[in-house]
């Protein structure tokens, strides 16, 4: 891998190009105070965990019962979380959406889980997992606490096998891995396509078990609609049980968010249908920052659409690019012919064109883009779906020759049986087509190191905070964090926070409780008395047109503004328009959804302002105007290098958004260099 | 295609239930059978009325959360998901019949909606392995033999989905049961429980009122993920060995 010292700042990068006027930057935010995180301690970047634990206080154990803890969500980072601070002793409240904590979209992680173990002895270290994860996240991710990922990884996986699961395994009975993801050392823990499956059972199993404990008490089909916050602290939540539809409150003397991603704000994406982003934008809502919202990662093989009536889009293990060829055809008269009667001349395989040394393996953010560049030059393939042929070919012919029929169907028959189960087409025998899919998202709420919000008492894991990926996330990283932040360090940080609870009592009539509860019951009775023509879904579906159009693999300036002004008109039009039936009393899905694409469509509008703001190119968010001369991504490190963690500007009871103010926490390198990525 | 749809509507736990007959024109063959159920609740609504309550979230054959009984087969007529289900499987002028997962352990809720959490709680009666976090050895101190990790994991591919339960006779989960009992009884780490937890995770089962197995096999023939019939087996023998122990 070759790699540059990243070009001095051209004309277009940082501030020098953001226009003034009336207090507001580019028209729509505000300046606000610097940030830092304050809670990492000092010392080298290999001592600062240790020194972290040592220094939380205590709470001695016969303490903990009387002290609580509310989790929202429970996968990998919710559930590792409420398992382990049910087994140390405390009372725990896990929440979630879904009728089992067991279902929570964790479970459909394909690919694997990294861990510096070095079992396969080829160079690997908690070191080089840091630095593959920080370059690999092109610098915008936090230094302290990818390292920290790193660290903890190893555990992981001793924790994991002792719960059971079933890693694969080689003759020897010892674990296999391999590689993933374009890193160059195998350290990719997996079980078979299933690995998200097979850790969040293991994760669901230690929770139920501390729920026959009596330790954790677990509220499944109730979803979280407000934050209760007093005298500056996350207090609670208001909650909605959602086979009764009672309005309930909660209180603890702590929260923790640990609600995944808002990939659904392009309503089609690989989430799940239900995934969304309410807990945490009525956290930001009550104060918290929400930290690089731009951030998206789109994953590049994916199932294309097959036509309007899609509700969302599978994902296939990118494992596949270790075999696979990808290809479209050199001319856009050969696009309609079969891929099988296109003779090899004319096809262009243009990763492996472009990219000699890294070929079909470049990341995600690279694949993904080059992919829509060869559709936007009319060279997609398959069916048209509007004006637009939006596919690529995954060939396994070539493959299918080298290694059998039967060698493919070991290493990759169950991905290729759905892609035959979902299509219709069988990948045997005709090329596989894909194309980009909206797939996780880096931002999400601002934490500092112990895993806190800027609302003391409110803690955010998982995907739903935005600490550890940086502006790309690399494969089989995710697991790794939602189980790190789980298993290991909410359950220490948070025992820090906790040593000086109890916090005083609050009762459901403080006013700031009163306050929230009435504000759900307001939103419930609203959005069912509104009436009007549209349902959930077209609105839903109009602004995922609008984000993937304007804030999706290329965002331009112009684009954006476009996209700000056409989701403040769709969100107005929802508030009159929304068709919700039924009753609030009841299961009532139109009404949940209808609650969720609110949300989104607040958050639609904070996207395109981050991405706006950003006038460089970086991971899987690529600016326009922000290219080198053959069209590659350029980063900014001179006006750029920092979070943008954005201050909700309007009144948190209710209203519209107002101006939101940007707090920028510049990211200090000590332990890596910074370095321009190249996969050339 | 056009399509014929009787459906099982209910208002709720309570309320009596009905077939009623919807008809759909225009189905894609992409279409999965959640995304025509979509199809038909946006027409629904734009004509005033409740759309039709059915769980789903993944929709890609991995959560367990949907589950519909299609015209008699749980997940339709071929073995996957409900979600996984395309509308290819079906031709023009097709009847379905689209009920829910029905057993005295599943409750209803709404429309085709039923309540699962007894599944939990026979999970919660002992389908795990006590290991405390932070408590585990290093992972390769503990070898494990790669037939067993291999059966293991096919045992553990379970989704939780109940199609087992709804495709039985007697509405058993023993399918489920011998999923978890084998998943966790084939391993090294899950040896010190293996004999506590089928008794108890049987005891739970029969509180909960899920019927007795008498190996009709239709369990297997309903799953999706295509756990085999065996597990019952290796249940079966491990209830034994307990009881021969005197737990």
């Amino acid at each position: 891998m070759s790699e540059t010292i990243p070009t001095p700042g051209t004309p277009l990068a940082a501030d020098a190009a953001a226009s003034v006027d009336g207090g507001l930057v580019h028209g729509l935010y505000r300046d606000g105070d610097k940030i830092a995180d304050t809670a990492a301690p000092a010392g080298p970047i290999d001592k600062k965990w240790t020194t972290r634990k040592f220094e939380a206080h205590l709470v001695n154990p016969a303490n903990r019962r009387k002290l609580s803890v509310i989790i929202v969500g429970t996968g990998l980072a919710g559930g590792a979380a409420a398992a382990t601070l049910g087994e140390a002793g405390y009372h725990v409240k896990s929440f979630c959406y879904q009728d089992s904590p067991r279902r929570a979209h964790s479970i459909a992680a394909q690919g694997g889980i990294n861990a510096a173990k070095n079992y396969k002895e080829d160079g690997d270290s908690t070191h080089r997992l840091f630095y593959d994860t920080v370059k690999g996240g092109d610098y915008r991710s936090r230094e302290t606490n990818v390292y920290r990922l790193a660290e903890v990884s190893a555990n992981i996986i001793d924790q994991c096998v002792a719960q059971g699961v079933p890693f694969a395994r080689e003759y020897g009975g010892l674990l296999d891995n391999r590689s993933f993801g374009g890193v160059q050392v195998s350290r990719t823990f997996y079980a078979r396509g299933q690995t998200g499956q097979q850790l969040l059972i293991g994760a669901y199993q230690a929770l139920e078990r501390q729920v026959a404990a009596g330790t954790v008490t677990s509220y499944t089909r109730h979803e979280m609609l407000e934050l209760v916050v007093v005298d500056g602290r996350a207090r609670g939540i208001i909650a909605r049980d959602m086979v009764t539809g009672e309005i309930q409150t909660h209180l603890a003397d702590v929260v923790v968010l640990a609600t995944g991603g808002y990939g659904n704000v392009f309503f089609l994406s690989t989430n799940a249908m239900g995934s969304n982003v309410t807990a945490g934008w009525r956290a930001h809502r009550k104060g918290a920052y929400f930290g690089n919202p731009c951030y998206t990662q789109i994953h590049p093989t994916c199932i294309p659409v097959s036509g309007d009536h899609q509700s969302k889009l599978t994902l296939m293990s990118e494992s596949l690019r270790n075999d696979g060829r990808i290809w479209v055809p050199k001319r856009r008269e050969d696009c309609e012919k079969d891929p099988r009667d296109i003779p090899e001349e004319d096809r262009d395989y243009y990763l492996e064109r472009i990219y000699p040394s890294f070929g079909n393996l470049v990341p995600r953010d690279i694949a993904s883009r080059q992919a829509k560049n060869v559709c936007d030059e009319g060279r997609g393939v398959g069916p048209k779906v509007g004006d637009f042929r939006r596919g690529v070919y995954l060939d396994f012919t070539d493959a299918l020759k080298r290694m059998s029929a039967e060698a493919v169907g070991e290493k990759y028959g169950n991905l290729l049986d759905m892609y035959h189960r979902i299509t219709g087409d069988n990948p045997y025998e005709v090329p596989m087509r894909i194309y980009p899919a909206v797939h996780y998202t880096m931002g999400g709420l601002w934490v500092d190191y112990d895993l806190q919000s800027n609302v003391p008492g409110l803690f955010v894991t998982g995907e739903a905070n935005f600490s550890d990926h940086g502006a790309n996330r690399l494969g089989a990283s995710a697991l790794m964090q939602g189980l790190a932040d789980g298993y290991f360090v909410l359950p220490n940080t948070i025992r820090d926070y906790l040593s000086h609870a109890p916090y005083p009592a609050v009762s459901e009539d403080h006013p700031a409780v009163v306050e929230a509860r009435d504000a759900v019951q307001r939103r419930v009775d609203t959005l069912l008395s509104i009436n009007g023509e549209r349902t959930v879904d077209s609105f839903h579906k109009e602004l995922g047109h609008i984000m993937w159009e304007y804030c999706g693999m290329e965002r331009s300036e112009e684009g954006l503004r476009k996209g700000i002004d056409l989701i403040r008109s769709l969100r107005a039009e929802f508030w009159r328009n929304v068709r919700v039936l039924g009753a609030a009393d009841t299961l009532n899905q139109s009404l949940e959804k209808a609650g969720r694409v609110a949300d989104f469509l607040e958050l639609g509008e904070l996207m395109c302002i981050d991405a706006l703001h950003r006038r460089e190119s970086c991971g899987g968010h690529f600016r326009a105007e922000s290219q080198t001369e053959d069209g590659e991504a350029l980063r900014h490190d001179d006006g750029y290098l920092y979070v943008a963690a954005w201050e909700f500007g309007g009144s948190p009871d209710g209203g519209d958004t107002g101006i939101p103010i940007l707090h920028k926490e510049d990211l200090v390198y000590q332990a890596i260099e910074l370095k321009q990525r190249s996969y050339k | 295609m056009n399509l014929t749809l009787n459906i099982w509507r209910q208002d709720g736990p309570e309320a009596p239930g009905r077939m009623v007959t919807y008809q759909l024109a225009d189905v894609s063959g992409d279409m999965s059978f959640l995304e025509m159920l979509d199809v038909l609740n946006e027409s629904l609504i734009t004509k005033g009325e409740e759309p039709i309550a059915f769980d789903s979230d993944c929709r890609e054959g991995i959560c367990g959360m949907c589950g519909l009984m299609i015209s008699g087969n749980a997940h339709g007529p071929v073995t996957t998901t409900t979600c996984q289900l395309h509308m290819r499987e079906f031709h023009d002028g097709d009847s379905i019949t689209i009920e829910p997962w029905r057993a005295d352990a599943f409750p209803m809720i709404k429309d085709l909606v039923v309540d699962r959490s007894s599944f939990d709680r026979i999970i919660q009666a002992g389908g795990f392995i006590s290991a405390n976090t932070g408590s585990a050895p290093e992972a390769h101190s503990v070898p494990v033999e790669k037939r067993k990790a291999d059966r293991a994991f096919e045992a553990a591919a379970c989704i939780g989905c109940g199609a087992c339960v709804a495709a039985c006779p007697n509405a058993s989960a023993m399918l489920f049961m011998g999923a978890k009992v084998t998943h966790l009884g084939e391993l090294p780490q899950g040896q010190p429980e293996r004999y506590a937890r089928v008794v108890k995770m049987v005891a739970q089962h029969d509180h909960e009122g899920f019927g007795g197995c008498t190996n009709t096999g239709a369990c297997a023939d309903a799953c999706p993920k295509e756990i085999p019939l065996d597990v019952i087996n290796t249940l079966n023998r491990d209830l034994r060995g307990a009881l021969g122990r005197g737990r």
